[in-house]
Protein backbone atom coordinates (compact mmCIF):
# COMPACT_ATOMS: atom_id res chain seq x y z
CA UNK A 1 0.00 0.00 0.00
CA UNK A 2 1.58 3.26 -1.08
CA UNK A 3 1.76 6.21 1.35
CA UNK A 4 0.20 8.46 -1.27
CA UNK A 5 -3.01 6.34 -1.41
CA UNK A 6 -2.85 6.26 2.32
CA UNK A 7 -3.09 9.94 2.09
CA UNK A 8 -5.61 9.95 -0.43
CA UNK A 9 -8.12 7.71 1.09
CA UNK A 10 -7.72 9.45 4.92
CA UNK A 11 -8.73 13.07 3.13
CA UNK A 12 -11.72 11.48 1.33
CA UNK A 13 -13.17 9.67 4.73
CA UNK A 14 -13.10 13.15 6.24
CA UNK A 15 -14.23 14.69 3.30
CA UNK A 16 -17.37 12.69 2.62
CA UNK A 17 -17.45 12.45 6.66
CA UNK A 18 -18.15 16.40 6.45
CA UNK A 19 -20.97 15.97 3.47
CA UNK A 20 -22.39 13.39 5.70
CA UNK A 21 -22.56 15.08 8.47
CA UNK A 22 -25.14 17.79 6.82
CA UNK A 23 -27.09 14.92 4.59
CA UNK A 24 -27.42 12.51 7.84
CA UNK A 25 -28.88 15.52 9.93
CA UNK A 26 -31.22 16.30 6.74
CA UNK A 27 -31.72 12.67 6.45
CA UNK A 28 -32.79 12.11 10.15
CA UNK A 29 -35.14 15.64 10.81
CA UNK A 30 -37.06 14.40 7.72
CA UNK A 31 -37.20 10.64 8.72
CA UNK A 32 -38.80 11.63 12.35
CA UNK A 33 -41.12 14.08 10.66
CA UNK A 34 -42.58 11.55 7.88
CA UNK A 35 -42.93 8.54 9.93
CA UNK A 36 -45.49 10.84 12.25
CA UNK A 37 -48.78 9.78 10.63
CA UNK A 38 -47.21 6.65 9.39
CA UNK A 39 -45.26 5.66 6.76
CA UNK A 40 -46.23 5.68 2.70
CA UNK A 41 -45.20 5.21 -0.48
CA UNK A 42 -47.95 7.72 -1.15
CA UNK A 43 -46.01 10.30 1.34
CA UNK A 44 -42.32 9.63 0.34
CA UNK A 45 -42.79 9.75 -3.62
CA UNK A 46 -45.22 12.86 -3.17
CA UNK A 47 -41.84 14.28 -1.76
CA UNK A 48 -39.96 13.39 -3.95
CA UNK A 49 -41.29 12.33 -7.35
CA UNK A 50 -40.17 15.07 -9.84
CA UNK A 51 -38.14 17.02 -7.10
CA UNK A 52 -34.78 17.99 -8.75
CA UNK A 53 -33.79 19.65 -5.33
CA UNK A 54 -34.26 16.46 -3.42
CA UNK A 55 -32.51 14.13 -6.47
CA UNK A 56 -29.98 16.69 -5.87
CA UNK A 57 -29.52 15.95 -2.30
CA UNK A 58 -30.43 11.90 -2.22
CA UNK A 59 -27.55 11.51 -4.97
CA UNK A 60 -25.18 13.27 -2.87
CA UNK A 61 -26.12 11.43 0.34
CA UNK A 62 -25.73 8.23 -1.96
CA UNK A 63 -21.95 9.05 -3.44
CA UNK A 64 -20.64 10.43 -0.13
CA UNK A 65 -22.08 7.35 1.85
CA UNK A 66 -20.57 5.25 -0.99
CA UNK A 67 -16.83 6.48 -0.52
CA UNK A 68 -17.06 6.96 2.95
CA UNK A 69 -18.48 3.42 3.65
CA UNK A 70 -16.02 1.50 0.81
CA UNK A 71 -13.47 3.11 2.76
CA UNK A 72 -14.52 2.42 6.02
CA UNK A 73 -15.20 -1.27 5.06
CA UNK A 74 -11.17 -1.16 3.78
CA UNK A 75 -10.22 0.06 7.21
CA UNK A 76 -12.07 -2.69 9.48
CA UNK A 77 -10.88 -5.42 6.82
CA UNK A 78 -7.62 -4.28 7.52
CA UNK A 79 -7.38 -4.01 11.32
CA UNK A 80 -9.89 -6.71 11.89
CA UNK A 81 -9.46 -9.09 9.65
CA UNK A 82 -6.13 -8.59 8.52
CA UNK A 83 -6.93 -8.11 5.07
CA UNK A 84 -4.54 -5.98 3.14
CA UNK A 85 -2.80 -5.59 -0.59
CA UNK A 86 -4.31 -5.59 -3.87
CA UNK A 87 -7.59 -7.93 -3.32
CA UNK A 88 -8.30 -5.50 -0.36
CA UNK A 89 -7.97 -2.54 -3.16
CA UNK A 90 -10.04 -4.07 -5.20
CA UNK A 91 -13.00 -5.24 -2.60
CA UNK A 92 -13.02 -1.74 -1.74
CA UNK A 93 -13.59 -0.38 -5.32
CA UNK A 94 -16.09 -2.86 -6.10
CA UNK A 95 -17.87 -2.45 -2.62
CA UNK A 96 -18.19 1.32 -3.40
CA UNK A 97 -18.89 1.08 -7.54
CA UNK A 98 -21.93 -1.25 -6.26
CA UNK A 99 -23.28 0.95 -3.51
CA UNK A 100 -23.30 3.84 -5.89
CA UNK A 101 -25.36 2.31 -8.44
CA UNK A 102 -27.70 0.55 -6.31
CA UNK A 103 -27.57 3.93 -4.25
CA UNK A 104 -28.50 5.68 -7.53
CA UNK A 105 -31.16 3.68 -8.86
CA UNK A 106 -32.95 4.32 -5.47
CA UNK A 107 -33.08 7.95 -5.95
CA UNK A 108 -33.78 7.51 -9.51
CA UNK A 109 -36.56 5.49 -7.87
CA UNK A 110 -38.22 7.85 -5.91
CA UNK A 111 -37.02 11.05 -8.09
CA UNK A 112 -39.33 9.22 -11.82
CA UNK A 113 -41.24 6.80 -10.06
CA UNK A 114 -44.59 5.87 -12.17
CA UNK A 115 -47.69 6.58 -10.61
CA UNK B 1 -1.65 4.26 20.99
CA UNK B 2 -3.39 1.66 22.47
CA UNK B 3 -6.07 2.37 24.48
CA UNK B 4 -7.60 0.99 27.30
CA UNK B 5 -10.92 -1.49 27.21
CA UNK B 6 -12.62 0.63 30.06
CA UNK B 7 -11.53 3.77 28.83
CA UNK B 8 -14.38 5.65 27.06
CA UNK B 9 -12.57 6.65 23.99
CA UNK B 10 -12.42 2.85 23.36
CA UNK B 11 -16.27 2.46 23.86
CA UNK B 12 -16.70 5.37 21.60
CA UNK B 13 -14.54 3.81 18.90
CA UNK B 14 -15.92 0.32 19.50
CA UNK B 15 -19.53 2.51 18.59
CA UNK B 16 -18.71 3.96 16.29
CA UNK B 17 -16.79 0.75 14.37
CA UNK B 18 -20.23 -1.42 14.69
CA UNK B 19 -22.74 1.27 13.65
CA UNK B 20 -20.42 1.96 10.49
CA UNK B 21 -20.15 -1.86 9.59
CA UNK B 22 -24.11 -2.22 10.26
CA UNK B 23 -25.26 1.01 8.51
CA UNK B 24 -23.21 -0.12 5.45
CA UNK B 25 -24.93 -3.83 5.88
CA UNK B 26 -28.10 -2.07 5.90
CA UNK B 27 -27.75 0.59 2.70
CA UNK B 28 -28.23 -2.60 0.21
CA UNK B 29 -31.45 -3.55 1.69
CA UNK B 30 -32.25 0.30 1.88
CA UNK B 31 -31.57 0.70 -1.32
CA UNK B 32 -33.23 -2.43 -2.78
CA UNK B 33 -36.53 -1.47 -1.36
CA UNK B 34 -36.53 2.42 -2.65
CA UNK B 35 -36.01 0.84 -5.91
CA UNK B 36 -39.23 -1.00 -5.74
CA UNK B 37 -40.33 2.47 -6.47
CA UNK B 38 -39.43 1.85 -10.30
CA UNK B 39 -42.19 -0.70 -10.85
CA UNK B 40 -44.99 2.30 -9.36
CA UNK B 41 -46.02 3.67 -6.21
CA UNK B 42 -48.17 0.72 -5.42
CA UNK B 43 -44.86 -2.13 -5.03
CA UNK B 44 -43.24 0.28 -2.90
CA UNK B 45 -46.52 0.89 -0.93
CA UNK B 46 -46.38 -3.03 -0.85
CA UNK B 47 -42.94 -2.83 0.60
CA UNK B 48 -43.28 -0.62 3.38
CA UNK B 49 -46.81 -2.74 4.27
CA UNK B 50 -44.16 -5.37 4.82
CA UNK B 51 -42.13 -2.92 7.18
CA UNK B 52 -45.10 -3.04 9.50
CA UNK B 53 -44.11 -5.75 11.43
CA UNK B 54 -43.08 -5.32 15.30
CA UNK B 55 -39.81 -6.82 14.86
CA UNK B 56 -39.05 -5.08 11.42
CA UNK B 57 -40.03 -1.80 13.33
CA UNK B 58 -37.32 -2.98 16.28
CA UNK B 59 -35.07 -3.50 13.64
CA UNK B 60 -35.92 0.44 12.48
CA UNK B 61 -35.14 1.66 15.28
CA UNK B 62 -32.39 0.32 16.22
CA UNK B 63 -30.68 1.42 12.97
CA UNK B 64 -31.90 4.98 13.67
CA UNK B 65 -30.29 5.02 17.16
CA UNK B 66 -27.01 3.69 15.49
CA UNK B 67 -26.90 6.08 12.54
CA UNK B 68 -27.37 9.16 15.21
CA UNK B 69 -24.56 7.22 17.33
CA UNK B 70 -22.32 7.30 13.99
CA UNK B 71 -23.05 10.80 13.22
CA UNK B 72 -22.68 11.67 16.93
CA UNK B 73 -19.22 9.76 17.03
CA UNK B 74 -18.04 11.07 13.70
CA UNK B 75 -18.13 14.65 14.63
CA UNK B 76 -16.52 14.09 17.84
CA UNK B 77 -13.99 12.41 15.41
CA UNK B 78 -13.56 15.33 13.24
CA UNK B 79 -13.39 17.39 15.61
CA UNK B 80 -10.70 15.56 17.88
CA UNK B 81 -8.78 15.31 14.80
CA UNK B 82 -9.07 18.81 12.92
CA UNK B 83 -9.65 21.07 16.34
CA UNK B 84 -7.31 21.06 19.57
CA UNK B 85 -10.12 20.18 22.00
CA UNK B 86 -8.81 17.06 23.04
CA UNK B 87 -9.81 17.94 26.49
CA UNK B 88 -13.21 17.76 25.77
CA UNK B 89 -13.35 14.13 24.72
CA UNK B 90 -15.23 12.69 27.33
CA UNK B 91 -17.82 15.99 26.84
CA UNK B 92 -17.78 14.94 23.11
CA UNK B 93 -18.89 11.25 23.86
CA UNK B 94 -21.76 11.77 26.27
CA UNK B 95 -23.35 14.04 24.06
CA UNK B 96 -22.72 11.76 21.20
CA UNK B 97 -24.62 8.85 22.97
CA UNK B 98 -27.26 11.44 24.36
CA UNK B 99 -28.09 12.54 20.90
CA UNK B 100 -28.38 9.22 19.91
CA UNK B 101 -31.04 7.94 22.31
CA UNK B 102 -32.59 11.39 21.76
CA UNK B 103 -33.47 10.59 18.10
CA UNK B 104 -34.35 6.91 18.75
CA UNK B 105 -36.61 7.99 21.07
CA UNK B 106 -38.04 10.73 18.86
CA UNK B 107 -38.32 8.20 16.32
CA UNK B 108 -39.57 5.47 18.12
CA UNK B 109 -42.31 8.06 19.33
CA UNK B 110 -43.17 9.47 16.51
CA UNK B 111 -43.23 5.78 14.64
Amino acid sequence: MSARREVVFWVAQRATAVVLAVCVLVHLVTMIYAVRNGLSAAEILGRTRGSVAWGTFYSVFVIAAAIHGAIGLRTVAAEWLRWRGESAELATTIVGFALTIAGLRAVAAVIGAPV
Amino acid sequence: MKRGRGHISWWAFLVHRVSGIALALFLPAHFWVLGNALQGEAALEAQIRWTEQPLVIAGEWVLVILLAAHFAGGLRLLVLELLPWRHWQKTLATLAAAFALIAGLAFALAR
